[in-house]
This record gives C-alpha cells, structure tokens and sequence, in this order.
C-alpha cells in the first residue's frame, strides 16, 4: 500500500486550516500557505503519474480498513492526470489571484485563499478517490466553496451563486440519490467493488434509476447542454480570480466523474448498448455546441461571452463521450486537458483587462493591442487555439473528435465540430478586430490601459505558452496517459 | 531516396527568425527591414543549395515529433517542392525591396506588422512547399491563411475590415474541408505521407462513391485558397490589401499554396490514374477550363486595375489545375511550370501597379492614357509580362503553354481543353494589351514627362519582368526549373517527359 494517492488532496485541505490560522495574525500569510499547499499537491500529483506510468496503478486503503469496508483512493493514469491538471492550473491561478484578490476584494483575501484550496481539495479529491460515496463527499466540499467563492463578487454574483447553490445541490442530490441505489442493490459503495456486481444486476429496475439520477446529477455539475442555465451568471459575476479558477477546472472534473462511470464503475455497454445515455448524452451535446456558440456571438461582455463559451466546450466533452469510442474518449478527455489551458488564459486576460481599465464590454476594448502588447498576444494565441488552428492545442482535441466522428460513421457529429470551429471564430475574430484594428474609444483613458503586474502577466504567459506545447507534444500525452484508459472502450 | 539534412527545416525557421527580430526592431525602420533582407536571401540560398541534391535524386529530409498517433510532422524537398519553394524563395527577395519603396513611398501606418506577418507567411510557404504528409501540409497551410489576414486588412478602413471577414470565411472553411478530407484519408490508407503517384492508388475497395466524396472535400479545401470559380470571390475583394501583398502572396505564396496543394491532392495521394478511373479527371479539367474562360472575360470588364490581374490570376490559376487533371507528362511539366511563370510575370504586373499607384495615385485602367511617356520602364516591363501570359514568346509564359498544349493532345487530353488554352491566349491579350496600348499610344496631359517611381520599385520590377524572360530562354537555367518539373512528371506519371 501506497500513501501518494491519498497526499494529493491532504495538503490542499490542512493548508486551508494552516492558511486560515495564519491569516488571522497576518492576512497575506494565507497566501503563502495557498501557494506552498497547492504547490506541494501539484508535486504529489506529478510524481505520482511519473510512478503510475512506469509501475501501474497505485492504491490507498484509507486507515488501513480493506476495501470493500474501508474507502479505497486509486491513483491510476486518469485520475494522476486529473490532479496534475487541476493543481497546475490551481497553483497559477493562485499566483494570478494575489493582485487581483487585492485590488477586487481587499478585505476578503484569508477566506477565499482558504475557499480556493478547499476547492482544490475537492476536486483532487473527486479525481483521486475510488469510493462512489467519498466522491459524493469531495463533491459537496469542492461545490460549497464554488458556492461562496462565487457570492463574494458584488450584489450580481450573490443572485447568481444562489442559483447555481440551488441547481448544483439539486445535482449532488441526485447523484447521492444514484449512489444510494446502487448501495441498496448492490451493498457496496467501493466502486471496482461495485462494478464486480453490477452486471448481475442491469436488468433491475433500480440501477437504471441509478444511472438516470447519476448521470443526470453529473450533467448538472458540468454544465451539460441544457442543465446549463446556471453557469452563464455565475462565471460572468464572480470575482475574476474565481472565474479564472473555477471556469478551466471545474466543470471538467465533473465530466471526469461521469467518465469514471461510464467506464470503471458500469460497463460501457450498459451505457452505450442497454441503456440509450451515451447516445442522449452525444445529441444533447452536439445541439449545445451549436446553441452555445450562437449565444456567445451575441454577448457583449467579455466574460458572458467566454462563459458560453465554456458551455460549448463542455459539449465537446459530452460530444467525445457520446460517441463512446476510444477516439472520442480520447478527444473528449484532451479537451478536458486543452480547454482547462485556453479558458483558464482568457478567463485571466478578462481579468487582467478589468484590473487595469474597470472595462468587461468587447467594444470597449478598441485599440488595446497595442497598448497591451503582451496580453494581447495571448488573447489571440488563446483565440486561435479555441477556433482550431494548428499546430495550437485546441486544433488536436478537434482532430481526435472528428476522428471518432468518421470511425462511428456519425456525420452530423463531424459537422457540428466543423461547423462550430467556424462559429468560434466569428466570436473571437469579432473581439480581434476591436482589439487590434479599431482606433481607442473615446472616454477611455489611454494611461489606464496598460499591461497588468507581472505577476498577472506571468501567468497569462505561461499558459499562452502552454496552449502551443500541448499541441506540438499532444501524442505523447495520448499514447502515454489517455490511450490506456479507453481500453474498456475496445 | 531521402537523405537526412536539416535544411528544409531552416528555410521554414529562418523568416520565422527574422519574425522575432523584425518586432523587435519596431522603432527601427533601416535595421527592420535589413533583417527582412536578410532573411529572404538567406531563405533564397538555402533553398538553392538543395538544388543539385534534388537534381541528383537525393532529397533532403527531415522527421520531428509525432503530432498525432503514427503521423510526424515532416519537411521533404521533393523536386515539386523545390519548384514551390524556389520560385516564392527567389520573389521574395524583390518584393523585399518593393515592400520597402512602396511602404516608405505611401508612408503607410503599422510596417512592424506588415513585415513581421510578411515573414510568418513565408515560412508557412516554405512548410507547404516541403510538408512530406498531409497533416504537416494542414498545419502551414493554416497558419498561412491566419498569418496573411492582418496583410489584407492593413489598410484598417471599413471595406478592408470586411473584405478581412469575407477571406476569413471563405478560407476557415476550406481549411476545414481539407481537415474533414485529411480525416477521411486517414479511414482508407494507414498513412498520409505522400508518394508520387499517389498513396491512395490501389484502394479502389474503398468504393467510387466514397473516394468522389474525398476528391470534392479535397477540391473544396484546396479550390478555395486558389480561388476556382465558384470558391474565387474572396480574391478580389482581397485585393484591398498593399500591392506587395496582392503581388507576392495573391500571386504567388497564398493562391499557389491552394494551387500546390491541388497538384499534391491529384499526384501524391489519389494518383492521376486512379482520378481517372473514378472519373474525377474530367470533371475538375471541366471545373479549370470554365474557370479559365468565365475569369478571363470577367478580368475584361474591370476598370480597376488590380481586379483585373486578380481575375487574371484566377484564370491562370486553373491552367496549372488543368495541366495536373490531365494524364500526360507534357501537361504535367507545363502546369508545373506555370507555378514559376505565372509567378514571375503575374508579380511584375502587380509591381507596375504599385509602382503606378505610388507615384501617381491612379489605379484605374481608364486613367493610364500616356503614362508610358512619364513611366517607360515601367510600362515596358508591364508590356513583357503581358505578353508572357497571353503565351507569346520570347517570355516564360510561351514555354509553360506549349507544353500544356502538347498535353491536351496526348492521350488522356481532349482537343477540348487545346480550344479553351487557345482562346485564353487571346482573352488576355484582350484584357491586357489595351493598357499597353493605352499607355504608349495615347495621348494625355497628366503624364508630360519623364518621371519614373523610385529606384527601389523600378528596379524589382524590371529585374521581374528579366526573370520572366530568361524562364523562356533558359528554362533549365540556374534555377533548373524545367529539370525539377520532368522530374516530378516521370515519378508522378512513370512516363517520359
């Protein structure tokens, strides 16, 4: 047995006690604390996809009770992948926040340091477990800090985290609701355990209330086409540091948890063949790529456009998902990887934008380009990757997907995913043409609008930079990490 | 035989080089355009020093790392490459200087951005040239399309902005089309690399129906960057855009990519037998002949200048189309050399129009009565080249028709397409020689005397308008053109040539 499993969440969740102690003797000390936990987590994490690579998968029974009693943390390929992922972007959200945090919310720096690895603890928590009902439990941790993470951005924020406390709960509870069936048919909340005797159970009425509950649970949570509604508000309103963090990551580990159903807890079959979900799953994504995009080319707000947006390239997940072959698991799953990067940079590039004029309306950005040369250029590296050009990231995640497409002979599929690369790039060429063509806007203070503080820009950087790298070494990432998990798919 | 050598890679780096270096040098104009000098005759020599281990059957190569599972991104210098790479290599370097003359001469705004995108384009170019599978091809020919949208929009006026959008509309989607028809490959042939004569010969179990569907995907992806009538609106429009871009890249870089990757599409993945067979041969000669005609008398009713030679490079365009969908080798080589001769003669006439334009602000033919008397040099060379692509000798434009016309002859051809070359001969004399008339044998009081635009726009465009004659004279001259093109004609078609 194998403690690494287990010490991707556990310094998240003691530096949020560490952080909110320190805080209380000196606020920027959180700080410190958030970046050290989230930083050691990261190494965890790293390290321990190194280990799964070479040695296979890891296992932590969680003191020392076996499975199927005890609660069981798995590190294997997917989930070492899903914690590097959430903690790298975590760690530099969080370098990103510092400047931000001071300049949004000067007074409330200790206690969203402290949300935010709570967050992070959850979601690693979610990636890293193998129980159905721990996962029930990291899932209310990481959604009750998204919830008042969400409230703090003004009287706007506080009406939109509302609604997403009373969707996202009705979406834990349906999922608990799920688990609770699975737990009374089955006796086990162990999900390898689970998934020894569920075959023996698809005809049974419950486990196909189960499924429904679950999978229409986890559809809340990432924002599935049309259980939507929620996240267009709430990423508009919350504070900008927030929207960085929770709009790259958290939706995606939700569509992790629905990917860890489909294939570790049932058999695909049960979801592509016995029951029709794969399917539902595919058709309501591929109407919402389409809606999404035609919603996001009406925004006015930077921040509402990227949100839907972020509705889009969550269909493009379920969209891989639904298609339920290797190929579309692996697009989806690379999209999960290279949409974190593109959204979480624009996310801090609105954010950056708003720290230096106050501004959030795309015409207002007129001229920006060269007065901020820098965020500019990672805008439009951002831009292009969501429109598709390679050899950026955003063009591969789209390659696997129109593979999959073609292998499942589904050709309305391929042209929803062709079809909205051309919608993306009306929405960001619009916002490219008022950025680097159209003379500043009068009434916009020319001195105000300069690069922001290197230690927003950094990050901005990085993961402009990264948006290219992911691209160009996209194959090692597929063949060594998502190419062995579709195996249940073959 | 491929031979592992760095240097198509460095020809694609070194303009992406000067890039960096062009944006840092932004306050800089004289050390800014140096580095794009620099550049283009250091991306001219190395083209050229592959030239002799091309002609000896030794092509360099070079694999980097895999970007998708079993495919790499990979740089060849094949000789059909090297016809590619030569001719926008060698052009380059003029339009280097005339860039400068024009920019400096019309004090234009954003230079940085004009040079520095000027450099992405061609390194794409390169990367298109020497891309050894479809996947690296996708690749440079997408970041060509993105590279060369701030180039037609430079202008920054309402009519720029929208003819930006329209190019962006119509190219994204072609590029789409090509990404959807690489796809579909990928289901039928294990691998994408391209092999004269075509990879995806001998897979006629894929099903008629199935490989039509590919060849249109393929024609649409490609048929939109080189503007084939119906795809071709979006070239005069982009014609807004400084004529050194209209030059280099509407006549030789963008519009030849699309063009280049017609003939890869026909000789590198289906094989021209294989077209054959399927008989997409004779629809898409069919699709190039009325694009060559409809482009012709459409150029003839054009009062703007630069619209004019935008039709006429369409039309010109699908004569190199029409060499590659016939079978014989002669039409092969002539279309190949088309590339070369369309693009020497088709940029000096873009340069007369800058030049032009420059000095006297006209750009409509009806305004150029006389202007021989004020711009000799200029006009002359403009006379050259016009007669080069009505086919006349002694200018490069004879040399590539004869051959198209000894191929539509050959078997394969059709006494059809003889026809549609003959009288698009005469279509460009009619659309091209009334200026020439106009500028030497009227008379006007705008134009009293002598007074020729500055040096470093006469001088590209005269030295142009020289190349394109000595492609006549000596068509394997340094450059060995016409050996590079039989080449690719005996590989693709194993006939001779």
């Amino acid at each position: 047995m194998t403690y690494l499993p287990i010490l991707i969440p556990v310094p998240l969740l003691l530096f949020a006690f560490i952080g909110t102690l320190a805080g209380l003797w000196r606020r920027s000390l959180a700080y410190g604390a958030a970046l050290l936990g989230t930083a050691i987590s990261l190494g965890v994490a790293t390290a321990g996809l190194v280990v799964v690579l070479s040695e296979g998968n890891l296992h932590h029974f969680l003191g020392g009770w076996d499975p199927p009693w005890g609660i069981e943390y798995v590190l294997d390929p997917l989930s070492a992948f899903m914690a590097m992922l959430v903690t790298f972007i975590g760690l530099v959200v969080l370098i990103y926040s510092r400047q931000s945090l001071l300049h949004e919310l000067p007074e409330r720096v200790v206690p969203l340091y402290v949300l935010k690895l709570l967050l992070l603890a959850g979601l690693t928590g979610i990636a890293v477990t193998g129980d159905l009902f721990n996962l029930y439990v990291f899932l209310e941790i990481a959604s009750l800090a998204a919830y008042a993470l969400m409230a703090v951005g003004g009287r706007q924020s506080a009406m939109a985290a509302f609604r997403y406390v009373v969707l996202g709960t009705i979406g834990g509870t349906f999922y608990l609701l799920g688990v609770g069936f699975i737990y009374f048919s089955t006796g086990t909340l162990n999900m390898a355990d689970a998934a020894q005797r569920l075959p023996a159970l698809y005809e049974s009425r419950a486990i196909m209330a189960a499924v429904a509950f679950i999978v229409l649970g986890l559809g809340l949570k990432m924002a599935l086409f049309p259980l939507h509604v929620w996240l267009p508000d709430a990423y508009t309103y919350a504070p900008s540091a927030v929207a960085g963090l929770i709009a790259p990551i958290m939706t995606k580990v939700f569509a992790y948890a629905l990917v860890r159903m489909f294939l570790t807890v049932f058999q695909p079959d049960y979801f592509r063949v016995t029951l029709p979900v794969t399917d539902i799953i595919g058709w309501l994504s591929a109407a919402g790529i389409v809606i999404a995009s035609i919603l996001a080319i009406a925004q006015r707000d930077l921040r509402r456009m990227l949100a839907y947006s972020s509705v889009a390239q969550v269909a493009y997940i379920g969209l891989g998902i639904g298609l339920a072959n290797p190929l579309g698991m692996i697009g989806a799953l690379l999209h999960i990887l290279n949409h974190a990067f593109m959204k979480a940079c624009l996310f801090l590039i609105a954010g950056g934008i708003r720290f230096r004029t106050g501004l959030v309306d795309i015409p207002l950005f007129a001229g920006f380009g060269r007065l901020m040369p820098w965020t500019m250029a990672a805008f439009t590296m951002a831009a292009l990757s969501m429109v598709g050009i390679p050899p950026a990231c955003g063009f591969f995640s789209k390659w696997y997907l129109v593979l999959a497409g073609l292998d499942a002979g589904n050709w309305v599929f391929v042209a929803v995913i062709l079809i909205s690369s051309l919608l993306n790039a009306v929405y960001f060429f619009r916002v490219l043409e008022q950025v680097y063509i159209r003379p500043l806007r009068e009434g916009v203070a020319e001195e105000q609008v300069r690069e922001p503080p290197a230690e927003m820009l950094a990050p901005i950087l990085v993961l402009a930079a990264g948006i290219i790298i992911l691209g160009i070494i996209n194959v090692v990432i597929v063949t060594q990490v998502l190419y062995p998990v579709t195996e249940p798919l073959r | 035989m491929d031979t592992y050598s760095i240097v198509p890679l460095l020809t694609v780096l070194v303009s992406l080089a000067a890039t960096v270096l062009i944006v840092f040098a932004g306050q800089r104009p004289n050390v800014r355009e140096l580095w794009t000098i620099l550049a283009s005759v250091a991306k001219f020599a190395l083209v050229l020093s592959m030239v002799p281990m091309v002609l000896d059957g030794r092509y360099p190569a070079v694999t980097l790392l895999a970007i998708s599972p079993g495919i790499s991104i990979a740089l060849r210098a094949d000789p059909m490459g090297m016809i590619f790479a030569l001719s926008a290599s060698v052009l380059w370097i003029f339009t280097s200087f005339f860039s400068i003359g024009y920019m400096r001469g019309l004090e234009e705004h954003k230079q940085t951005r004009y040079f520095a995108c000027f450099a992405i384009c061609l390194s794409a170019t390169m990367g298109i040239a020497f891309a050894a599978n479809l996947l690296t091809f996708i690749i440079f020919y997408e970041i060509l399309t993105i590279a060369t949208y701030p180039l037609v929009i430079h202008k920054e006026t309402p009519e720029a902005i929208s003819a930006g959008r329209k190019y962006l509309a119509y190219l994204l989607s072609g590029g789409l089309a090509l990404v959807l028809a690489i796809a579909l490959t990928l289901g039928i042939a294990d691998s994408v690399d391209f092999v004269p004569g075509g990879f995806l010969a001998g897979q006629e179990a894929a099903g008629n129906g199935r490989l039509l569907l590919l060849f249109f995907l393929f024609m649409i992806g490609v048929g939109v960057k080189s503007a084939v009538i119906p795809l071709h609106s979006w070239l005069p429009t982009a014609m807004i855009a400084p004529t050194p871009v209209s030059g280099l890249l509407h006549a030789v870089a963008v519009v030849k990519a699309g063009v280049f990757g017609f003939v890869r599409a026909i000789g590198f993945v289906f094989g021209p037998q294989l077209l054959h067979d399927i008989g997409a041969s004779y629809i898409l000669a069919g699709f190039a002949s009325a694009t060559i005609l409809l482009a012709s008398l459409l150029a003839m009713w054009q009062d703007n200048l630069k619209l004019r030679l935008a039709y006429s490079t369409v039309a010109h365009l699908s004569y190199i189309v029409l060499g590659a969908a016939l079978l014989a080798p002669s039409a092969w080589t002539g279309g190949l050399l088309h590339i070369v001769n369309h693009a020497a003669m088709k940029i000096t006439l873009f340069f007369c129009a800058g030049a032009i334009y420059v000095r006297t602000h006209c750009e409509n033919v009806s305004q150029l009565d006389g202007i021989g008397r004020q711009m000799p040099f200029t006009m002359a060379a403009f006379a050259l080249a016009s007669m080069g692509l009505a086919g006349m000798p002694p200018v490069g434009g004879f040399i590539s028709k004869w051959f198209l016309l000894q191929g539509t002859l050959a078997p394969g051809g059709h006494h059809a397409f003889l026809i549609v070359l003959l009288l698009s001969g005469l279509l460009n004399a009619g659309y091209l020689f009334p200026i020439v008339v106009r500028a030497f044998f009227r008379h006007s009081d705008n134009f009293p005397r002598f007074g020729e635009a500055s040096p470093l726009l006469v001088v590209p465009l005269v030295l142009t308008a020289g190349l394109s004659i000595s492609l006549c004279l000596w068509p394997d001259g340094i450059f060995h053109f016409y050996g590079l093109a039989s080449r690719v004609a005996v590989a693709v078609l194993g006939g001779g040539g």
